[in-house]
């Protein structure tokens, strides 16, 4: 891809804004991107913190140092707080920030609506947290103890609690429609004249599958939440038996939302990795046109899928069959991504800088957690997995990998051309290191585990479970501490670091793209007159 | 910056207070709501405060898009975001409004029937609910709110059809009026439209406390009563906005904000409008017929 002209970033702005008002009334992407991620970094370091409590009050059997409500609240405000706190918005930060830079657009389709969407993420946060609080204070009723899947009939019977859970849902929804809708208008819309839709960076075209996944399900988890919402207080039966209603109503509108939810989280990591692996392998990205078709063979898949999240409720045998075989073959257009990253290492002259070394982590772990996933898609198998530790061990194989490892790489990959300074390689190698050691040995155990019998979401478990837990249990105070030399590395690198020469756009030697010709860190406005690409 | 640049650029607003107390409102509304749910008085308050300053955030950032767009700063490309996103922002909508109709068919094929004895686990029947047959309308096995009367097709509903599908055809031609620079016949569609739909939603209150008082038929009659008020209730809410939404672009029409070729505006508002038709097509077919 080449240009003829070269982005005037000077023309005739007077750069950025001063003070408070930047950042609460910003219009800008660059900013509005900075700000989403630097509250996903809040909020994983919040789930985080209560992950490890998890893992501490799980170091041994009985019951150590919380409450069993307290334990089921965590949990379920782990889930909550990495999946809508963290993974979510700093994806949709890096969209922000590297959507208009990639396609030559001067900023989103729709700046101030741009803004609102990423405001209404504190305000869901606040809503969250308000929800793990209010149960300290009299008359504040029970803890959360559903898990983050909120299935009736526990949910219809927690206290006020759920009501401030149920709204933080919602504003949540709001969030990332907007946000979606943003994003595919930009990507329709914004790109520069020549660029057609099979010449758009990989990454632009994981945004625009994820977005239109997010308009589609998200709301229909509102949908839900709002039967729920009026079960609980209305009077409503939706799912209640007794009324005529089903319980397993929720279930399938939760995971209509919730399993499209997980290739939300995968794909646009999915797109940082189409990037990263062919500037550090010097080769361009094979298979450009089969990547784009497995991914939306992926999402189409992933759509109709859903109630193999929920094989033990007695469907009938022919549905359960349909979501069996529906399920495997979503390992087709998976394994086909995974394939054409391997060919686009083959034979490259590769080096492995930071962000490659996640890569490289990606593919290897993320692709055991997906045959893990075959595993569980197996009906009679499943029915002895469900509801253990196996389906922990999975799930955060191919999320971990699979979507915040992507997040960590796009993070090292661009943060020389965000800050114009380049990160300290050598203690970004060591991040890596730690990382990937501590999360291995924090989950590899509980695939034991789970085949041993031991259930999740359970404070306590049998001594025989012992040895295990201990293992996972100093894996996960490792791996949740190694991200304080992550949070030491973005300060290090923001404050100062080595500096990038000014005639130094270009952060990496093979790196390919737009957004490689702007300034290190580009000005205030970039694009404002879209190059042209031949 | 002059209006001048922009003929060609691309138009970046402003930085811009609107998303932020778009936050606080919508934060205020619904935190007050948690709390009025549980009985705590002050909720509604801070509702009602939610609420007011959320209306003040419509009236402010609208105000501020038609200033912009009266003063020339949206070139076409603009013009297609605009377009793009309110298609997608009906996309959603379509998919919140499947939720509703996939529970109604869930409800009343897969779940009841289940409840009634079918399929291989029917045998929990025996133990839950011996007696109870498969049927709809029907409040559940535990026949919640007491016996009700549902609601036939044949009546206000099927008026209501006739009066949303000419509020369409009212809308097309006051479209028709302003692509012809007829701005008498735009004024006169509109004020058609806004008439239909409000007298729709007259409509449907009277239907409401028919219901209520006659019928027996309740938000708490089973899951007959749950999917019908749901379903009806929210379409009913669209409406109402919907209405909103014309009697705005109508004081617009009159003040002559629109020509033949820039009228974003009211084509979005034209689009809601007939997705909320299409909407109660489906609602008189699946829930007031079948």
């Amino acid at each position: 891809m080449t240009t003829t002209t070269m982005s005037h970033d000077e023309a005739h702005h007077h750069g950025a804004p001063t003070g408070w008002r930047r950042w609460l009334y910003s219009t800008n992407h660059k900013d509005i991107g900075t700000l989403y991620l630097l509250f996903a970094l809040t909020m994983l370091f919040l789930g985080g913190a209560s992950a490890m409590l998890i893992r501490a009050e799980l170091f041994q059997p009985g019951i150590q140092l919380i409450d069993p409500d307290l334990y089921n609240n965590l949990v379920t405000n782990h889930a909550l707080l990495m999946i809508f706190g963290a993974v979510m918005p700093a994806a949709a930060g890096l969209a922000n920030w590297m959507i208009p830079l990639m396609i030559g657009a001067p900023d989103m389709a729709l700046p101030r609506m741009n803004n609102l969407s990423f405001w209404i993420l504190p305000a869901a946060a606040t809503m969250l947290i308000l929800s793990f609080v209010v149960p300290f204070f009299p008359g504040g009723g029970t803890q959360i103890n559903t898990g983050w899947t909120i299935y009736p009939p526990l949910s219809v019977q927690v206290g006020m609690s759920m009501d401030f859970l149920i709204f933080a849902i919602h504003l949540l929804g709001i969030s990332s429609i907007l946000a979606s809708i943003n994003i595919i208008v930009t990507l329709l819309n914004m790109r520069a004249p020549g660029m057609t839709l099979m010449k758009m960076p990989m990454f632009c075209w994981t945004w625009l599958v994820t977005a239109f996944l997010l308009i589609l399900v998200v709301p229909v988890l509102a949908g839900g939440v709002t039967m729920l919402l009026f079960d609980r207080h209305f009077g409503t039966s939706f799912f209640d038996a007794a009324g005529g209603g089903d319980p397993v109503l929720f279930q399938h509108l939760f995971w209509f939302f919730g399993h499209p939810e997980v290739y939300i989280l995968l794909l646009p990591s999915i797109g940082v990795l189409s990037h990263v692996i062919p500037t550090f392998a010097r080769k361009p990205l094979f298979g450009y046109r089969s990547m784009v078709g497995a991914m939306l063979a992926v999402a189409t898949i992933g759509m109709v899928v859903w109630a193999h999240h929920q094989y033990t409720i007695g469907m009938s045998l022919g549905a359960v069959t349909y979501f069996m075989v529906g399920t495997i073959l979503i390992s087709i257009p998976v394994g086909l991504m995974v394939f054409n990253f391997i060919a686009t290492m083959w034979r490259g002259a590769m080096t492995f800088e930071t962000p490659m070394l996640f890569a490289i982590g990606i593919i290897l772990m993320f692709t055991f957690g997906g045959l893990s996933g075959v595993m569980l898609a197996v009906v009679p198998a499943d029915m002895q997995y469900h509801d253990s530790m196996f389906v922990v061990a999975h799930f955060h194989y191919v999320l971990m990998p699979g979507a915040v490892f992507g997040l960590f790489a796009g993070v090292f990959y661009w943060l020389p051309k965000w800050t114009g300074n380049m990160y300290n390689e050598r203690l970004g190698k060591i991040f890596f290191w730690i990382n990937v050691i501590g999360f291995n040995i924090t989950f590899f155990p509980q695939h034991f585990l789970g085949l041993a019998g031991m259930p999740r979401r359970i404070i306590d478990y049998n001594v025989m479970f012992t040895e295990f837990n201990v293992m996972s249990s100093i894996g996960a105070m490792i791996f949740g501490l190694s991200h304080l030399l992550f949070l030491y590395i973005v300060i290090q690198t923001i404050r100062g670091g080595r500096s990038l020469k000014k005639s130094e756009n270009k952060s990496w030697e093979g790196a390919k793209g737009l957004e490689w010709e702007v300034g290190s860190p580009p000005a205030f406005h970039t694009w404002e007159t879209a190059p042209q690409i031949k | 910056m002059s209006a001048k640049e922009h003929s060609s650029h691309y138009f970046i607003p402003d930085p811009s207070p609107w998303p932020v107390i778009g936050m606080i409102s919508l934060l205020s509304t619904l935190f007050g709501a948690a709390l009025a749910m549980n009985g705590v008085s002050l909720g509604k308050f801070i509702v009602i405060a939610g609420l007011l300053l959320f209306a003040y955030l419509l009236f402010g950032w609208f105000r501020d898009v038609i200033a912009e767009n009266l003063s020339d700063r949206y070139n076409k490309q603009v013009d297609r975001s605009f377009r793009m996103g309110m298609m997608w922002f009906i996309a959603s909508e379509v998919f919140f409004f499947g939720a509703f109709f996939g529970s109604l068919y869930y409800i009343r094929n897969i779940a009841l029937p289940w409840l009634g004895g079918e399929g291989y686990l029917g045998v929990t029947q025996e133990i839950l609910y011996s007696q109870f047959q498969m049927a709809w309308p029907s409040a559940g096995p535990g026949e919640l709110g007491g016996a009700f009367t549902p609601m036939g097709p044949w009546g206000i509903p099927a008026l209501n059809t006739f009066l949303l599908l000419s509020s369409g055809a009212t809308i097309t031609w006051a479209h028709w009026g302003l692509k012809a620079e007829n701005n008498q016949q735009l004024v006169r569609g509109l004020i058609a439209t806004i008439a239909l739909g409000l007298l729709f939603v007259v409509m449907q209150a009277y239907e409401y406390g028919h219901a209520y008082s006659e019928l027996n038929l309740t938000l708490g009659s089973g899951v007959y009563g749950s999917t019908f008020y749901m379903l009806t209730g929210f379409h009913g809410f669209h409406v109402t906005m919907g209405a909103i939404m014309l009697i705005a672009i109508l004081g617009r029409s009159m003040k002559k904000h629109f020509t033949a070729h820039n009228h974003f505006a009211f084509e979005a508002v034209a689009w809601y409008w007939h997705f909320v038709d299409v909407v109660w097509l489906g609602l008189f077919i699946f829930v007031y017929w079948l």
